[in-house]
């Protein structure tokens, strides 16, 4: 930026996107220069992947422009953005995997021979391949079937792929979410040498150890918007979490309920089938908020549906207030006064396709029901007494629970379980893809519930939101409980130490 | 899809008065005659029942291609059990009921136990069954004596109540009975929610496996009143070709009467409806002299067209509602401070 003569490859100029219900981006400018590394941050729900998406082709912007070296162009999909030289790495990744690597590679541009026959020439694929898969430090034939390559890998092909269309650009969407330290320090390597050799790469991330490491300039979105950018210099931890956080979200609590240690909900060494070999073993004490941290992948959803009976446990013990509770299902969890509020909303949490009135009574229909029969009307009282107390933002409780905003959906899923009599309330990424205003009404609700006697379990791998509700943090790892934290210790620094791999800080990685 | 019925009801009507002339017409008329109508509604009773059966499991997000066979196994083996067994109507009704509810069963545990997909699964009913009833009745026609002692079973399937075909009142009170249970009761919302989305069902603490496996013996029963309805409507059953391609009339009025194959829509309703213009569009092309051999060809064009036309309006439908929502509903602009 300082560089004035520079023409930015990449120029977005004021642009702005509206998805029902809110703001995702609002008169947003963000360029790229030629052999920089640009790190965007923000909080989830930001609008940074809503940016990139609109690079990458996959949104197109409501109003607004964007720039490639100075002229402006049109973005309508996928390939033109290939063309533009713009390579978008997807959060989760987009690998085919039950083709090849070199199969992944060529994807949709595959080489051809024998005329109208067309072919794949997998010869040239190969060849080809290995070349891009060396400069990514991939030692591997292109014929390996991409299944059997670890997450990381699986990235590095991906990067491969930018390579092999002559990326300009390339977007890396939390690209290190679930790669493990040493993994990430190889990516890390790895950007530096793209950055030499004239690649540009946008990298996002939550990790603000990882952009100082690697990021020549920080731009700043929040709630959509712009907050500042950093030159090189500038960048330091603090700053950086003040372009993120800036406004105050009230979660700096006056006290920190010690939580009542008689009465709990324990769990005494659980072992979920998806992690075999480790025995989980914490409680829930009465009157504070439990935060459960960690990285993706570190086994925390799988815990909440072991819990609340979507999977078996194969050994182990929950108990409430010492009286050992069998659950085996999710209906034996919801008897007991379990209930979870899971991660997809769309998906396991509502039947989108039905109204918030059916959704809300859902889990307890017999209650409104005579001979087996539903009665409309004491359906419609409950819904709409539920829909006053958590306020939420609907035309009707006969509207289809689809046409809701994120966070009127996540007050639906609460309102499910309110109307019952919950013990224990796990939530599953809360707030996840909802905008701030529902953010601090969910938060409220939750303490709310916390001091009504609820026992609450969060999850969450927001740190400012772990750091901010919680009134203990437990930490896990690779399946297992590495610490749980009290509320003196509570630091960005703690939870990430126990969340990490032990073999090296990610601190030592910056210098 | 009631306007598309009734204009072609009347539309066929007119179409009568004007090629025979008024007075032809009134004297002697064919498609508006007792004896057109009677058969008309008679056979859209025999033909309704089943099609609710199969409404039933493709709510669910199932199918069951199963049911044409079975009319077959079933009317084989009532036939043996009232012709060559002697054995009393009561009890023989009662064994088929039976056979036909746990073949549903069989359906419903194997697709939510061993997961496998109700297609397949029926699809083996379809092939097994008709097998099955050839080999019992060693590939011979069937047929029910003129004995007297279940009169009451034959009535029920060719005779009359007031002028009203006696399958038609049947029909009906199976409409009422299960309208009520589709859409009036715990159960039915069950279905719906499991047809829609069947991982939030789970998390809502519906027992899935349960609910899905009762759809298909509930579907099970349905089949066996029908079995034995159309069993002595026909008289006499040769098991090659008794009840075969009807589980297809069955998801044609199912799909004319607005269910979705992927689960969550349907009414009873609306299958009362789609049965109704499948046996009109039947009886219109025997009336015609249309080739029987042409009579598929005539009835797959139509169903075609419905549909496709039901999905222009559903999408108008949709698209005006979209905008009603974000008119109700104006989002919040985030620029607050």
């Amino acid at each position: 930026m300082s560089d004035t003569e520079k023409t930015p490859i990449v120029e977005v100029v004021g642009v702005s996107k509206r998805f029902p219900g809110v703001f995702a981006l609002n008169q947003v400018n963000f360029a790229v220069y030629p052999g920089e590394v640009v790190a965007l941050i923000g909080e989830n729900g930001a609008g940074k992947s809503t940016l990139m998406k609109i690079l990458g082709g996959l949104h197109r912007q409501d109003e607004g422009e964007i720039r490639i070296d100075g002229k402006p162009a049109e973005i309508r999909n996928v390939s033109d953005s290939l063309h533009l030289g713009i390579s978008l790495i997807h959060q989760e990744l987009n690998n085919l995997d039950n083709l090849d690597v070199g199969g992944n590679i060529f994807l949709g541009r595959e080489p051809l021979i024998g005329g109208f026959l067309r072919l794949i020439d997998r010869r040239k694929i190969a060849e080809d391949s290995r070349a891009y898969l060396k400069k990514v430090g991939l030692e591997l034939s292109p014929t390996t079937p991409l299944s059997s390559l670890s997450i990381a890998q699986q990235q590095l092909v991906e990067i491969a792929k930018a390579l092999s269309v002559n990326a300009r650009v390339i977007i890396m969407d939390e690209p290190t979410s679930c790669l493990t330290l040493t993994e990430t320090n190889r990516l890390l390597k790895l950007i530096q040498e793209l950055k030499s050799s004239g690649v540009s790469v946008v990298y996002i991330s939550h990790r603000l150890m990882e952009v100082q490491a690697c990021a020549d300039r920080v731009v700043g979105l929040r709630d959509g918007r712009n907050s500042g950018s950093l030159e090189k210099a500038e960048i330091s931890h603090d700053s950086m979490v003040r372009l993120m956080v800036g406004r105050n979200l009230d979660l700096k609590k006056s006290v920190t309920r010690n939580g009542d240690r008689e009465t709990r909900i324990e769990l005494r060494d659980i072992v979920s089938p998806f992690f075999p070999s480790h025995k989980i073993s914490f409680d829930v004490r009465k009157g504070e908020i439990l935060g459960l941290a960690g990285l993706v992948g570190a086994g925390r959803s799988e815990l909440a549906m072991t819990m609340f009976g979507i999977v078996k446990p194969l050994s182990g013990e929950i108990s409430i207030n010492n009286q050992p509770v069998n659950i085996r299902s999710p209906r034996d969890a919801i008897q007991n006064g379990i209930y979870l509020v899971p991660e997809d909303r769309r998906k396991t949490g509502l039947i989108t396709s039905m109204t918030v009135r059916e959704n809300v009574t859902l889990p307890d229909l017999w209650n409104y029901a005579t001979y087996g029969l539903v009665s409309y009307k004491r359906e419609l009282l409950s819904a709409e007494n539920q829909r006053q107390k958590l306020s939420i933002k609907t035309a009707s409780t006969n509207t289809l629970a689809k046409n809701l905003s994120g966070g009127n959906q996540q007050k639906v899923v609460l309102a499910k379980w309110l109307s019952l009599q919950p013990k224990l309330i796990i939530f599953d990424e809360p707030t996840r893809g909802v905008d701030v205003g529902s953010k601090a009404e969910i938060y409220r609700l939750m303490r709310g519930l916390s001091d009504a006697g609820v026992f609450i379990l969060m999850i969450s791998s927001d740190m400012e939101e772990v750091l901010g509700v919680s009134d203990r943090i437990a930490v896990m790892r690779e399946g297992m409980l590495t610490g749980i934290i009290e509320a003196d210790d509570f630091s960005e620094e703690t939870v990430m130490k126990l969340a990490v791999a032990p073999v090296k800080t990610a601190v030592q990685l910056a210098s | 899809m009631v306007a598309i019925f009734l204009g072609l009801f009347f539309g066929y009507a007119l179409l009568e008065l004007i090629q025979r002339g008024p007075a032809d017409t009134f004297a002697n008329p064919v498609f508006l005659g007792q004896a057109n109508l009677l058969d008309l509604t008679r056979s859209i009773g025999l033909f309704g029942i089943f099609s609710v059966a199969m409404g039933v499991v493709i709510i669910t997000g199932g199918i069951d291609l199963s049911i044409g066979s079975q009319f077959a196994l079933l009317g084989v083996i009532l036939a043996y059990l009232l012709v060559n067994y002697n054995w009393p109507w009561p009890l023989a009704v009662l064994t088929v009921l039976l056979i036909s509810m746990m073949l549903g069963c069989f359906h419903g545990l194997l697709i939510t136990r061993a997961k496998l997909q109700p297609f397949v699964v029926t699809l083996c009913g379809l092939l097994g069954y008709r097998g099955l009833a050839r080999f019992i009745s060693h590939d011979q026609t069937v047929g029910f004596s003129g004995d007297t002692t279940y009169e009451l079973l034959r009535t029920l399937a060719t005779g009359s109540v007031f002028n009203v075909p006696a399958p038609f009142i049947v029909f009906v009170v199976v409409c009422i009975i299960m309208g009520l249970v589709l859409h009036g009761s715990v159960y039915g919302r069950y279905l719906f929610a499991i047809g829609r989305n069947e991982e939030a069902a789970v998390y809502s603490g519906i027992n899935t496996k349960l609910v899905i496996t009762s759809a298909y013996i509930v579907c099970g029963f349905l089949t066996g009143i029908s079995a034995i309805l159309l069993g002595f409507y026909t008289n006499s059953i040769s098991p090659a070709s008794h009840g075969s391609f009807f589980e297809l009339y069955a998801v044609a009025a199912c799909v004319l009467g607005g269910c979705s194959l992927r689960g969550g829509e349907g009414s009873v309703l609306g299958i009362f409806i789609g049965t109704a213009m499948i046996q009109l569009l039947r009886n219109i092309v025997n009336l015609q002299g249309i080739d029987s051999s042409l009579e598929f060809v005539v009835m797959g064009g139509v169903i075609l067209i419905a549909v496709v036309f039901d999905q222009i309006l559903a999408a108008r439908r949709r698209a005006r509602e979209s905008r009603l929502d974000i008119k109700a509903a104006p989002a919040e602009p985030v620029a607050a401070k």
